[in-house]
Order: C-alpha cells, then sequence, then structure tokens
C-alpha cells in the first residue's frame, strides 16, 4: 500500500561528521551501526541522510527505518540513537579499558 | 514613481505578515525526513482514533463526499521561510470531528512513512485546520504531501504533517518526530516557538 518512492535522499552519512564531531572525541562516521529494524550493519558514512533542516535524518541503507537524527539548535545537539542496537567505534590496538598493572582482580 | 509607490505598499503589508525570525520566499521548498511516500488514492485512508480505542474510517472517495473549503492562507517554516497568499483546497477538520465523540485534549497525527507530529486538540477545531487535497488548483503533489496533507497555518509547518493517515487522540500530550529531538510541542510562529524552551 505504501510504495516508496524512487527519488534517493540528499546526503550520505559524511554530512553528519560535523554536529556528531561536538559531541564525539572520535570520528562517528567509520563507526558501523547495526539496525534494530532490520538487523544491517552499516558504516555510518553509508546511511542515507535526509535533511538537513529541520534536522539530519540517517537512514538504514537495507530497510530506511531511522538510524540516526541529530538536530543543532543554537545552544544544543541533540543526537537520537535508539535506532541502533549497537555502535561499534574502532579504537587503537592495545589501548584497553582497565590497565594491566590493576590485575582486574581488586 | 508609482511603482516605487506601490513597492513600499505591498512591502509594508508583507512586513506585517511576517512572524519574528522569517523572509519570504516565492518558492515552496521541500524538507524532507524521509523518502516520498507514494500513496494510490483507491488504497488512501483516514482513520481518526480516539482515547477508547474507537476508531472512525474515511475512503479517499468518502474525504471527497465530504463538503470542502477553499482557503487561502499564510505558511511559515520553522527554518525561516514563509509564503504568503497559498491556495488550497480541503476538508475542514470541523467537518471530519463533527461525530467523533472524544474527551480528548490532545492529537498525534500519523504519516505514511513513519512521521508524527502533536498538536492540542483544539488547534484542529474552529475553522483553523484541513485536510488539505490540491495546491494552487491542482492535486496536493505527493512531494508536498499528496494525496492528502494536514493543513494547520497557524503553527510552523512542521505541524503540518505531509502524507497524513491517522489523527490519534490522545487524554494526554505526547512528542513527535521532531518535537522528541529539540524543536517546539506548540510552535507558534508569532512568538517564535521554534525549539523546547522557546
Amino acid at each position: 500500500m505504501n510504495n516508496e518512492s524512487a527519488a534517493d535522499a540528499a546526503f550520505d552519512g559524511n554530512v553528519m561528521a560535523g554536529p556528531l564531531s561536538e559531541v564525539f572525541a572520535v570520528d562517528i562516521t567509520t563507526a558501523q551501526g547495526r539496525c534494530r529494524g532490520c538487523g544491517t550493519t552499516s558504516v555510518i558514512a553509508t546511511l542515507r541522510v535526509y535533511g538537513p533542516d529541520p534536522g539530519l535524518v540517517g537512514r538504514c541503507p537495507g530497510c530506511d527505518d531511522v538510524l540516526v537524527r541529530i538536530v543543532r539548535t543554537p545552544d544544543a545537539v541533540w543526537l537520537d540513537l535508539a535506532g541502533l542496537t549497537s555502535l561499534r567505534v574502532a579504537v587503537p590496538a592495545g589501548v584497553a579499558g582497565v590497565p594491566a598493572s590493576s590485575g582486574g582482580d581488586a | 514613481m508609482t511603482v516605487t509607490r506601490g513597492f513600499h505598499g505591498r512591502r509594508r503589508d508583507s512586513d506585517a505578515r511576517l512572524p519574528p525570525g522569517q523572509h519570504l520566499t516565492p518558492d515552496f521548498p521541500v524538507l524532507s525526513a524521509g523518502p516520498t511516500p507514494l500513496v494510490p488514492r483507491d488504497d488512501w485512508e483516514l482513520i481518526v482514533a480516539t482515547e477508547d480505542g474507537t476508531r472512525h474510517g474515511w475512503t479517499w472517495a468518502e474525504l471527497m463526499a465530504l463538503p470542502s473549503e477553499d482557503v487561502t492562507v499564510d505558511i511559515h517554516c520553522v527554518t525561516s521561510w514563509s509564503k504568503l497568499d497559498t491556495d488550497w483546497r480541503g476538508v475542514s477538520l470541523d467537518t471530519v470531528l463533527a461525530d467523533v465523540d472524544t474527551a480528548a485534549d490532545f492529537a498525534m497525527v500519523h504519516s505514511h512513512g513513519g512521521y508524527t507530529t502533536n498538536l492540542p486538540l483544539e488547534d484542529l477545531l474552529d475553522g483553523r485546520a484541513w485536510i488539505a487535497y490540491e495546491y494552487d488548483g491542482d492535486e496536493l503533489a505527493p512531494e508536498h504531501g499528496g494525496p492528502a496533507r494536514l493543513l494547520v497555518p497557524h503553527l510552523y509547518l512542521w505541524k503540518s504533517a505531509k502524507w497524513v493517515r491517522e489523527i490519534e487522540l490522545m487524554l494526554d500530550d505526547a512528542p513527535g518526530f521532531w518535537e522528541q529531538l529539540g524543536y517546539h510541542d506548540y510552535g507558534d510562529p508569532w512568538r517564535e516557538q521554534r525549539y523546547q524552551g522557546d
């Protein structure tokens, strides 16, 4: 009943790099997100992004569900990641959350 | 010389009709949060769901059988453009909701494609809101919300949900798609209610 048009998104996920850099210490556009709807794992830069106004809406390349929403108001960044079950962010090898010297048995 | 006088006259009139922070555009910009749904009129249905679960439905033919109104209104987008004297045809929500028994104070409008927006029910009544299906004498184009969209011109245009499919009547307010993410719950352009806290 509800056919989608062939018109594609205006942007890919790289357009979200600016506002995301105001929130995260690493470049999230290279992270991998898993869609809560269909399970597809996508690099954020490959999302189909609509906007930029009233906000950026990043959709799953597999099922078009909303994965990421970003609104930049004059004094805040609003971020919705509820469409993702996980976000995998690569970090430099050898950097662990718990220092080896602590032994992890305290 | 008369051209200059006329220009200033129109400009003063336009300025008085421009809410704060807005500018005029002769275009009709398209803002979308997703792919444009293409909804065949044969499959189209409008649902009004009340707080006790009662569902009222209108097919496209049933909507067309209701009395329509031609309205000329100014529209104001939260992204700061305004467009004056836009011509629409549609069915007043007063007509649609005339026989709907409800104690609700709020409405959540649902669109094909998943978009939602919330409004006080009283803002849909008293000749202030329509289910619009023609723009400027033509069928409403899909990119502008066709086959039919909500038209609530006294609020910012994100409240005038494109591709409307259901009006859910609610006892308590709840935020819609943009209202969840920093935009104002009410969105009065004359009070410049763009974001939460405005």
